[in-house]
């Protein structure tokens, strides 16, 4: 029902174009509405809907929302796909075929807008049965019905889908099928969750819901969701065949159906919650224990199902989690928003030179190779770089599967101790050392040897831009770049800006970011930045608590409590204890504060993590060791306040001082950097929401016991007046 | 060129050449990337100024159909320009050579990249008739009785594949490997085991000067595989050769009273070589530096059974249309398939003979100074890629004319079915 993961899915389908030469990607989706103009001999035309019927008597009905580059479902497009449904069950066609008309996709689901701020659950239902019921019109009709998929069917569109006799799609990897609610804190609600069981089985359809993930053309012909997948050229043909000569509709294969038995569900279901809560928590993420329970209940049912459906929805899409996933969801759209240039005009960037490659200078490149950008990466040592291409390869081969793709990728990559690659790059990223003179040095070079036009960028996570930019002979050049560890996996990239920096240069380093399927977020120059600064007093003050007794399983066990998807502990091993104690020795330099003596002696004793195999845990393949946890009364009654307040209380120093654009930007710097509790919508909403006076004396009470670090930032009044 | 344009040397690149055992961690095609990404990207131009692409290649690979082409779409060429790919044996990337300048001489091209390349371990191990026919029937097979009876016509010799490294390596008119034909020329001009042992020495230590003396740096770049290791020198190297050890190994081709090993025979690797070939048009619009001229090329043949001689039969004419002795080409690349190919070519020069009755000459041509062939090592130190040696040797020279100040260079070599191609370099040497 929704298009979140969209862009997400989309990046790796879209990294293959640059140099697929392939038939199948070079021909472009089909626009039928204008390709079949000629044969047609009526057309209607309504806003969000072109209805067309050919000689066959075969009526043709392509999705083109108004205004929009994609199509999703609002209401009002519902509500027309609701009339136009009515004339088409009047003039009995020999059959209807569903497309888009958008060469970006089939439906990317529905629009999320409209579910912000739902409050009330009654009106909830009716809008999720009016959505019911537009689909309800679909299956009821007399005639072959086929939903003729490419590009993104998803959530409400897939649901669409669902309810036609049959499907087919576009074996372009860009058709990616999958229905995504549990990712907004929902499941499918317009008759998609009954629709799939009934379609290919419970254990498949748990499988795809649950996890909410999207699925190939052909993995969905596998599974059956999709009759046939087959290449762009031949989508009409087959939806055509269907409708000429009905096949009977698919159905699961026969131990699926068994399953369904209403003595069997509750074991399934009972297997399939347990498998859930190793992953999430009913108590933050309930939208997928509610689906099981409503299999369970109603699996054999489809008509209760329906309207259990939609009740189960309305619960949840008015309750804490959902509202804050949703916003989520907004906050990402957000951030792409900020890449978008005042005049429209986008900037192309093809080619990317990369200094450094360590891991982080190796991972920058070959996530941008995999892009689709021209990439160089250059470092004095060919070891690096073998380890650099070594690394590429195992993302590529991940991420794009096909060997030929692979090697497409590979090509895109070059390894160049020379810097060959610098003379032509759009963007330079420098991510050497963190040593200021190297750093000038280099970019006194760079700055020589590229074009004017070249966007120079540093990597830097502590050195504040102003002492690298003044080396440059233009240093309103110089714009930070700030990737996250693992690149591939980090979704934010702090774009830094100091009170030199070129305006426009920051919006197109914004700009470049979003094409490299990265979120942008605007901050400025500082210590830490945004994300370190804010992480690192969280991160130590469980170090601290970690020395006072309180075993780190425990401290982890508060964290992921909370919400937060790795503990404290844990993740400062992950990093690696010699890089937090060097943010943080950076971070105390210029904001103050101690750094904890445990730290210093396991960084001393070469104990840096899950990278030495010991750290705070020891680790055995890649795995900590964790004893098992001690009993919560034992625990200090404030573990959990000293962990997040002084993160929270860091937030409100960092807004205090702009190095954020405001809340919302805060927030989504916070949920995309850290992984911070995604239900809790972030923490500036979880502070409006808790309370801002609750929590501010609840600091100041903390502050009294454990000593100033907890002392309540000057920022707190500012908020208490809007609170 | 005679006869037409000035044909220019731009720039080149190899990849090391490295041994062959199982299938190397690249295939022809990804070397042409490893060795022509860098190329390219340090030119002025960018790759889709191209004319053509052409490249010499003997055995590609199932999934390299025109290897040319692939290479210049994966090098990012783009797809407006032309590709094609060449084969004449061991001098299929000297034949693409000799392609792009005579396509420039003649004014329908001005900008050409042209190379070899092989990856002889990659090389295909093919089924028999028999096992082909077996498949065949088993497809058809249908019912059980049918397949039952299918399966228990496999017979052991089904199984055995057809290696086409060896076929490749044989001569398939005359029946006579390689090998065998390098035994030949020994007979025919008393080479002793001695000598070619000695030979094969000299050429390791070249190559493990050459190497110490970093003169590779410029024409070798560094190739990375996917396993976290690169190479980026010549790995068939053996600093440790003697005369004891060599003198052990056996003969490989004439297994009990033959003199040609292992040791003293071009090495079994993967590599490959580009050049850029430019006009003087293409030179001035790019601004280009050159390193020197392709003058001439010549290509001959003899019997298949004496196919080492080839280098005889295509450098004698071409001396003679320059009005040349021996003394005036400054360095030779002669290509070492085997030493006693190279030997056997001195040798036919030195002979009165042989001059008189296969080349048609008055009297021997006369005598080339091993000081000025091969001067950092050659096949069998280096390794001999089949199809791209004919593009190593040529680039190679070049350097070497640059390095000496000299003026005149030949690269020839030797090719498998009796045949012999030579091409003529040249520098400015005020430059």
């Amino acid at each position: 029902m929704t298009n979140e993961r969209a862009d997400e899915e989309k990046r790796m389908q879209d990294t293959q174009t640059p140099n697929e030469t392939s038939p199948e990607a070079q021909a472009k989706p089909p626009a039928p509405a204008a390709k079949k103009k000629a044969t047609h001999k009526k057309k209607n035309s309504h806003k969000h809907w072109h209805l067309e019927k050919d000689d066959a008597g075969i009526a043709w009905l392509s999705a083109d929302r108004a205004n929009a580059g994609t199509n999703s479902l609002s209401a009002e497009v519902l509500d027309e796909l609701g009339d136009i449904l009515d004339s088409i069950a009047a003039s009995t066609p020999k059959g209807l075929v569903i497309q888009s008309a958008k060469p970006s996709g089939f439906i990317a689901g529905a629009d999320v807008k409209e579910f912000v701020g739902l409050k009330d659950t009654e009106t909830a239902a009716h809008l999720i049965r009016r959505g019911q019921s537009v689909f309800d019109k679909i299956e009821a009709l007399d005639c072959p019905t086929v939903a003729a998929i490419n590009g993104f069917c998803l959530g409400g569109g897939l649901e669409l889908a669902l309810a036609c006799r049959y499907r087919v799609a576009d074996e372009d990897p860009r058709t990616r099928l999958g229905l995504p609610e549990v990712r907004l804190g929902i499941h499918p609600g317009f008759g998609g969750s009954m629709r799939l069981i009934r379609l290919i089985g419970a254990p498949s359809a748990m499988g795809l819901m649950l996890t909410g993930r999207t699925i190939s053309a052909r993995a969905a012909k596998k599974l059956g969701v999709v009759d046939y997948a087959v290449p762009a050229r031949h989508l009409s043909n087959a939806a055509r065949h269907l409708i000429q000569s009905p096949p009977v509709a698919h159905q699961p294969p026969r131990w699926a159906s068994w399953l369904n038995h209403r003595l069997l569900r509750p074991a399934l279901g009972y297997y399939l919650k347990r498998q859930v809560s190793a992953k999430a928590s009913p108590k933050h993420y309930p939208a997928p224990y509610a689906l099981i329970d409503l299999w369970v209940a109603h699996g054999d049912d489809p008509k209760a199902m329906l309207a259990e459906e939609a009740f189960s929805v309305a619960k949840l899409i008015t309750g804490y989690t959902a509202q804050n996933l949703i916003r989520v969801f907004l906050l990402q759209e957000k951030l792409k928003g900020l890449a978008k240039t005042a005049k429209g005009k986008k900037e192309v960037f093809k080619r990317v030179h990369v200094i450094g490659g360590g891991v982080m200078g190796g991972d920058i490149a070959a996530w941008c190779a995999l892009q689709g950008l021209q990439v160089s990466v250059q470092d004095r040592k060919r070891e690096s770089l073998a380890k650099v291409m070594q690394r590429a390869h195992k993302l590529f081969k991940k991420k794009l599967k096909h060997p030929r793709i692979v090697q497409a990728a590979m090509d895109r990559l070059m390894p160049d101790v020379e810097g060959l690659g610098l003379r032509r790059a759009d963007v330079v990223i420098e991510a050497i050392f963190e040593d200021v003179e190297a750093k000038q040095n280099l970019f006194k070079e760079v700055e020589k040897k590229v074009g004017p036009k070249t966007i120079i960028a540093t990597n830097t996570s502590s050195i504040p831009l102003d002492e690298i930019s003044s080396a440059l002979k233009n240093p309103a050049r110089l714009v930070g770049l700030h990737f996250f560890n693992p690149v591939a996996m980090m979704q934010l990239v702090e774009i830094v800006t100091a009170d030199l920096t070129d305006k426009a240069v920051a919006q197109r380093t914004a700009a470049f970011t979003k094409q490299i399927k990265r979120l942008p977020l605007p901050v400025k120059s500082g210590p830490g930045f945004l994300v370190n600064r804010i992480l690192m007093p969280y991160l130590m003050e469980a170090v601290v608590l970690e020395s006072e007794g309180v075993p780190a399983p425990a401290i982890d066990k508060a964290a992921v409590d909370f919400g937060m998807p790795m503990g404290p502990i844990h993740l400062a091993d992950t990093v690696g204890l010699d890089i937090c104690l060097h943010v943080a020795e950076n971070l105390s330099a210029s904001l103050g504060g101690d750094i904890p003596k445990k730290l210093r002696k396991l960084v001393e004793a070469k104990q840096l993590g899950r990278k030495t195999g010991q750290g705070f845990y020891k680790y055995n393949k890649g795995k900590p060791e964790k004893p098992s946890a001690t009993q919560d009364s034992k625990l200090p009654a404030d573990l959990t306040d000293r962990l997040m307040l002084r993160m929270l209380n860091e937030a409100v120093a960092c807004l205090r001082e702009s190095v954020v654009d405001g809340e919302d930007l805060m927030d989504a710097g916070i949920i995309f950097g850290t992984g911070f509790a995604p239900f809790h919508g972030g923490p500036m909403h979880y502070l409006q929401h808790t309370g801002v006076d609750i929590l501010h004396s609840r600091l100041q009470e903390l502050a009294k016991r454990h000593g100033d670090r907890f002392k309540p930032d000057a920022g707190w009044s500012s908020l208490k007046e809007i609170g | 060129m005679k006869n037409g344009k000035t044909v220019f040397v731009v720039d080149g690149s190899r990849t090391p050449f490295l041994r062959a055992g199982k299938p190397g961690p690249f295939r022809a095609a990804d070397l042409t990337v490893a060795a022509g990404r860098p190329l390219l990207a340090r030119q002025p131009f960018e790759p889709d100024q191209f004319d053509e692409v052409i490249l010499g290649c003997v055995m590609p690979g199932p999934d390299e159909a025109n290897i040319g082409r692939v290479a210049a779409l994966r090098l990012g060429c783009g797809k407006k320009v032309p590709a094609w790919t060449v084969q004449r044996n061991c001098a299929s990337g000297m034949q693409a050579l000799d392609c792009a300048a005579r396509n420039i001489a003649a004014g329908h091209s001005d900008l050409v990249l042209a190379g070899g390349v092989e990856a002889m371990s990659h090389a295909p191990v093919l089924l028999n008739n028999a096992m082909v026919g077996w498949l065949s029937d088993w497809a058809r097979a249908k019912d059980l009785p049918t397949k039952l009876k299918t399966l228990a016509a496999l017979r052991p010799g089904h199984l055995v594949p057809i290696i086409g490294l060896l076929r490749g390596l044989s001569d398939p008119v005359i029946g006579l490997s390689m090998g065998q034909t390098a035994e030949n020329l020994a007979k025919h001009f008393s080479i002793s085991r001695e000598q070619m042992d000695e030979f094969a020495i000299t050429s390791h230590a070249r190559l493990a000067q050459a190497q110490d003396d970093g003169i590779f740096e410029g024409e070798i770049e560094a190739i990375y595989d996917t396993r976290g290791k690169f190479y980026e020198h010549d790995n068939g190297l053996r600093r440790d050769s003697d005369m004891q050890k060599l003198a052990k190994l056996r003969p490989v081709f004439d297994r009990k009273f033959g003199s040609v090993t292992a040791g003293n025979s071009a090495q079994i690797t993967d590599g490959m070589a580009w050049l850029i070939l430019a006009s003087e048009d293409a030179v001035k619009k790019h601004r280009l530096p050159t390193i020197g001229r392709i003058t001439d090329c010549q290509w001959a043949g003899l019997d298949p059974a004496q196919m080492g001689l080839g280098p005889v039969h295509a450098t004698t004419p071409m001396l003679q249309r320059h009005q040349l002795a021996l003394k005036d080409v400054d360095y030779w690349e002669i290509n070492e398939a085997f030493a006693a190919q190279v030997l056997a070519c001195l040798a036919a020069w030195r002979d009165k003979d042989y001059c008189r009755n296969e080349l048609g000459l008055g009297q021997a041509l006369g005598e080339v100074d091993l000081d000025r062939v091969n001067l950092d090592g050659g096949g069998v130190s280096i390794g001999h890629p089949v199809g791209a040696s004919g593009a190593r040797i040529v680039l190679h020279l070049l350097h070497v004319l640059k390095r000496k100040k000299a003026h005149r260079g030949i690269a020839t070599l030797c090719i498998g079915g009796g045949q012999g191609g030579a091409m003529m370099v040249e520098r400015d040497t005020a430059a």
